[in-house]
């Protein structure tokens, strides 16, 4: 057992210090009942790591990795080329195998680099301040929901079609408990985006309208006039962004006065993981910051008056105000965090761009070849790096012939929301620097083939 | 003067061949030779610096909608040697498991092993989509439908729940199942969720969330939940009680079965927070003793690494009363392969189901590195991390209460942690000058001020994965510091002196929060 380092000599002498007998004297205060004597049924005993090695190998073997295959899936998860420096640098043991930074004089490493992905963040929504970091993007968009709630006093989020259907399936689980009243419906699928409609659903009961930018079908539209129409009636304007390296390209929500604004990080420097961990992003103007949940580092002095960092405004945490506190948060995504901001340091606001650049130019070649698939039609006018067709047919059932194929075509609508008969024929593309022009042709043609 | 293996010694200038020198300590980098300063990204990059390569981008006309970008965003970049060595210059400012004992109390900090890293990175695993056609990811699905095998085998209990994110995140769950069950049953009228006052403090947080009221529980003077004062307040206004097991004053709740049966007698459902799980796992089945939902820290029971704060994973074991009301999505065993229920349509068998926490199927690379872990050590092994994790908290205890009190000395065995108060320090003196210390002595401080039932907390767990001998330098440790903290060592009162900071001011910080960086050449706005 070689992540053990007792001996059994040590153990004797540890008990006679103790003034115990044997092991079974310590656990005397649990009651028989739950003692287990023997083996743990069916796990066998303990493996070299070569035997291990060989297990986990060979179930990873069992799934179709992006790289083996054209590969176009997005819809809130997206695959992005992460530099092999990122990887180097967070497996340092001493990022990795820290914890959370509760004592500043030797943690300030995480701490600076902390307030860095603080300042990268709240830079990239366009909003005044950021957190440490959530779960993910569906939990900071539940928590924004709650922190709309506390600001206005109000309990009713009217949430865009455009918004995905786990984050809504998040925020109606959730509301269910909270008492947050929650509006929403399935999106149409068409070029346009539903931002009349939530506008005028706004009234003085409302804390707050949810909308994704870009949205589930990877539309994008102006959001300052529904930023106005929120705050002519006193509620906020949450925007979620799913796909931040968007945001290279186009205008921040925080720059059309979103007053809150979540992201899923996951697009920088974390990786697709099946889901998990990633890490959220959240933001918000400087005169909410109080309602703000999660973790925060701040600047401060040390004794000496030299710069430091420590987590502040704790006071807003559960560890001190209980059931008073702004949330339950307690452990958050550190470690993506940093990945995240290794990874937007290398980028810079020049790679960044360039990154965006590529990854909108490959989308427009994709989204046009597509299209010419005969019975193909593209929903979208305007879109980043993800746009939505609509087959002649069900798509869910051509996404499963094209993965008997190779081929990780998209995201079927009918995936996302089962039994909407009017979304069943939508398939969602996301198209990125990993995309070669092979896959879209691969693609195209295999779609073309099925279709026939 | 002692000489290396080669004979080879460094070079040292004659007595009296050098000018005394006036070094007062101050370095024109602010450097302290190993000890690097390091400036901030904002101050060294630039925004027209990068360390990625990007592929031209094919020639389109842009359909961006008339949203594209205009004004900067102010992210500066770092060449990558130059964002190599900010981060390797940053990280040797941080404390870490990798370089010495982490004794946070209720935190769990062992050794991370770098088999569940490399597993995690395969790309079968870590390259694979959420949103994937199930039939091409089969071995994902396995893992998971292995790992709940053995979390529902390990704990006696029911079924599992996968997806929570984290510790809290499980927490919630576990409530939010409670009520989903309460309302099924017409009891929506049991609006209060009891709390020891030993909990977590995201206990109440979460019941608050949850839509409950939280009413705390007092601890007896042996530092165990009050049965009879839990026993009074039970009542048809009750959901439940969250109780934290063993507990975190570091012993097992001797009355656990009691408990759990007294709560369901009086119509309420048992939370139990599963976070010291590490200290009884293979050897203690926590769902013989009634309780009707737990939450496991993948992160801490089974070793993934905390990465500074995260990301952690948080699945909770339901009772066999609680199973039908675990959200979606979980994933199944069906003749033709794994499968993954994760629609939102009622289907007979997950119909009342809470709905979808996470977008997700929840934190998969913590998923392959616990079942990495268990596979290493195996039932043999699994057992003997509690023993040996016990057998050191032990071992702590009775090596230091001569010198620092203990206030449950008397209370049994501890389990899985240590737990000491500042009484018999020197007036004036408290529990952060031991913490800070320990700092100077190369050590993390152990968890301080928590538990709550105890003044000047000292909370120290040391885990299987330190031997005896480290535990013994880390017990001398902490013996000299307490000694000259009862001795009223003022030189105590401004450690850490050898730290990259002195103690920071935690007050000024909040007072005036500074959380993203600003250009200082440019004016800020009159307040």
């Amino acid at each position: 057992m070689r992540y053990l380092p007792l001996t059994d000599t040590d153990r004797q002498a540890m008990l006679a210090t103790i003034g115990a007998k044997s092991i079974d004297d310590l656990f005397v205060d649990v009651p028989a009942i739950a003692q287990l004597d023997g083996p743990i049924h069916g796990l066998p005993g303990h493996a070299s790591e070569l035997a291990v090695e060989r297990h986990m190998s060979a179930l990873a073997r069992k799934n179709l990795a992006a790289g083996d295959a054209p590969f176009f899936l997005g819809c809130g998860a997206y695959r992005h080329h992460v530099p092999a420096s990122v990887d180097h640098l967070i497996q340092r043991g001493e990022y990795l195998t820290a914890y959370t930074p509760y004592q500043p004089e030797i943690a300030q490493g995480t701490l600076q680099m902390l307030f860095e992905f603080q300042t990268q963040v709240a830079r990239l929504l366009g909003t005044d301040v950021a957190n440490a970091s959530m779960y993910d993007g569906s939990t900071a968009c539940w928590e924004a929901i709650g922190m709309a709630r506390r600001v206005t006093k109000r309990a009713k989020a009217i949430l865009s079609t455009g918004l995905h259907p786990h984050y809504v399936s998040v925020a109606k689980t959730m509301a269910k408990f909270t008492g947050d009243v929650l509006e929403t419906g399935t999106p149409s699928l068409s070029a346009g985006t539903d931002i009349g409609a939530l506008i005028a659903a706004i009234d003085n009961d409302t804390s707050c309208v949810v909308v994704q930018y870009p949205d589930i079908l990877g539309r994008i539209e102006d959001l300052s006039e529904l930023a106005a129409a929120c705050h002519a009636k006193k509620a906020l304007l949450i925007a979620v962004v799913t796909e931040p390296v968007a945001l290279g390209a186009i205008r921040s929500p925080g720059e059309m006065d979103a007053d809150i604004v979540v992201g899923e990080g996951q697009s920088i420097g974390v990786g697709l993981q099946f889901g998990g961990p990633y890490v959220g992003l959240f933001g918000c103007k400087e005169k909410y910051l109080r309602q703000m949940p999660g973790r925060l580092c701040g600047e401060t002095l040390d004794a000496d008056g030299r710069r430091g960092f420590v987590l502040t405004l704790s006071t807003r945490e559960q560890h001190i105000r209980r059931e008073k506190a702004t949330s339950n948060i307690c452990t958050n995504s550190g470690l993506c965090a940093l990945a995240f901001s290794i990874h937007m340091t290398l980028l810079g606001e020049a790679g960044l761009r360039a990154l965006a650049e590529t990854n909108h130019a490959g989308a427009v070649v994709a989204a046009e070849r597509l299209a010419q698939v005969p019975g193909v039609e593209l929903v979208n006018t305007a879109f980043f790096n993800e746009f939505t067709l609509k087959l002649p047919v069900e798509a869910r059932p051509v996404v499963r012939t094209l993965a008997d194929r190779g081929i990780l075509a998209g995201v079927s609508l009918g995936r996302l929301y089962p039994g909407e008969a009017a979304l069943a024929n939508g398939l969602v593309v996301a198209v990125t620097e990993t995309t070669t022009m092979e896959d879209v042709e691969t693609l195209a043609s295999a779609l073309q083939e099925v279709l026939a | 003067m002692t000489i290396n293996a080669s004979g080879w010694r460094p070079e040292r200038p004659e007595a009296g061949t050098t000018t005394a020198s006036a070094f007062t300590g101050n370095t024109f980098t602010g450097n302290r030779a190993l000890m690097l300063e390091e400036a901030l990204i904002f101050e060294i990059g630039s925004t027209e610096t990068t360390g990625v390569e990007v592929a031209a981008p094919a020639r389109v006309a842009s359909r961006l909608g008339s949203l594209d970008r205009s004004a900067p965003i102010g992210l500066p970049g770092l060449s990558e040697p130059e964002a190599v060595r900010h981060y390797t210059r940053l990280s040797r400012q941080n404390y870490a498991i990798d370089l010495g004992l982490f004794p946070l109390g209720s935190c769990t900090m062992k050794h991370n092993p770098r088999l569940n890293e490399k597993m995690a990175r395969l790309p079968g695993f870590a390259d694979i989509h959420p949103l994937a056609p199930v039939d091409t990811v089969q071995g994902a699905l396995e893992v998971i439908h292995q790992l709940a095998h053995w979390l529902v085998t390990l704990t006696g209990m029911h079924s599992v729940a996968m997806s929570p994110k984290a510790g809290a995140h499980g927490e919630l769950c576990g409530i939010l199942a409670i009520r989903a069950a309460l309302e099924a049953r017409g009891e929506g009228h049991r609006k209060v969720i009891l709390v020891p006052e030993s909990a977590h403090g995201t206990n109440p947080a979460t019941a608050a969330f949850a839509g409950y009221s939280v009413e705390d529980i007092p601890a007896t003077s042996e530092g165990r939940v009050d049965l009879a004062a839990l026993t009074a307040r039970l009542g048809p206004d009750v959901a439940g009680v969250m109780i934290t097991n063993p507990n975190t004053c570091g012993l097992f709740e001797r009355d656990m079965r009691a408990i759990s049966d007294a709560v369901h007698a009086a119509g309420g459902l048992v939370y139990c927070d599963g976070a010291n799980f590490n200290a009884i796992v293979g050897r203690v089945r926590p769902g013989d003793l009634g309780i009707d939902a737990m939450h496991i820290n993948l992160h801490k029971t089974f070793s993934t690494p905390h990465g500074g704060g995260g990301p952690g994973s948080g699945p909770v074991v339901f009772s066999e009363a609680l199973a039908p009301y675990a959200p979606l999505p979980f994933v199944e065993q069906t003749a033709d392969g794994f499968r993954l229920v994760e629609e939102e349509t009622a289907e007979e068998h997950h119909a009342g189901s809470f709905g979808r926490m996470v977008a997700f199927q929840g934190q998969m690379g913590m998923f392959t590195r616990a079942l990495t872990y268990i596979l290493s050590h195996g039932a043999d092994g699994l057992r003997q991390v509690a023993e040996d994790a016990v057998l050191n908290a032990n071992y702590v205890l009775r090596s230091l209460d001569d010198t620092l009190d203990a206030p449950f000395g008397a209370s049994g065995p501890c389990m899985h942690e240590a737990l000491f108060s500042d009484s018999n320090l020197a007036e004036g003196f408290s529990t952060i000058d031991v913490a800070k210390g320990l700092i100077d002595e190369g050590y993390h401080p152990m968890t301080m001020y928590f538990p709550l039932v105890v003044h000047g907390a000292m909370l120290v767990e040391p885990t299987e994965t330190e031997s005896k001998a480290a535990l013994d330098q880390f017990i001398g440790a902490l013996r000299s510091v307490a000694e000259r903290a009862k001795a009223g060592d003022v030189a105590l009162k401004s450690a850490p002196h050898f730290a990259p900071r002195s103690r920071l001011d935690e007050t000024l910080a909040a007072r005036k929060p500074v959380l993203v960086w600003k250009d200082p050449a440019v004016p800020l706005a009159a307040e």
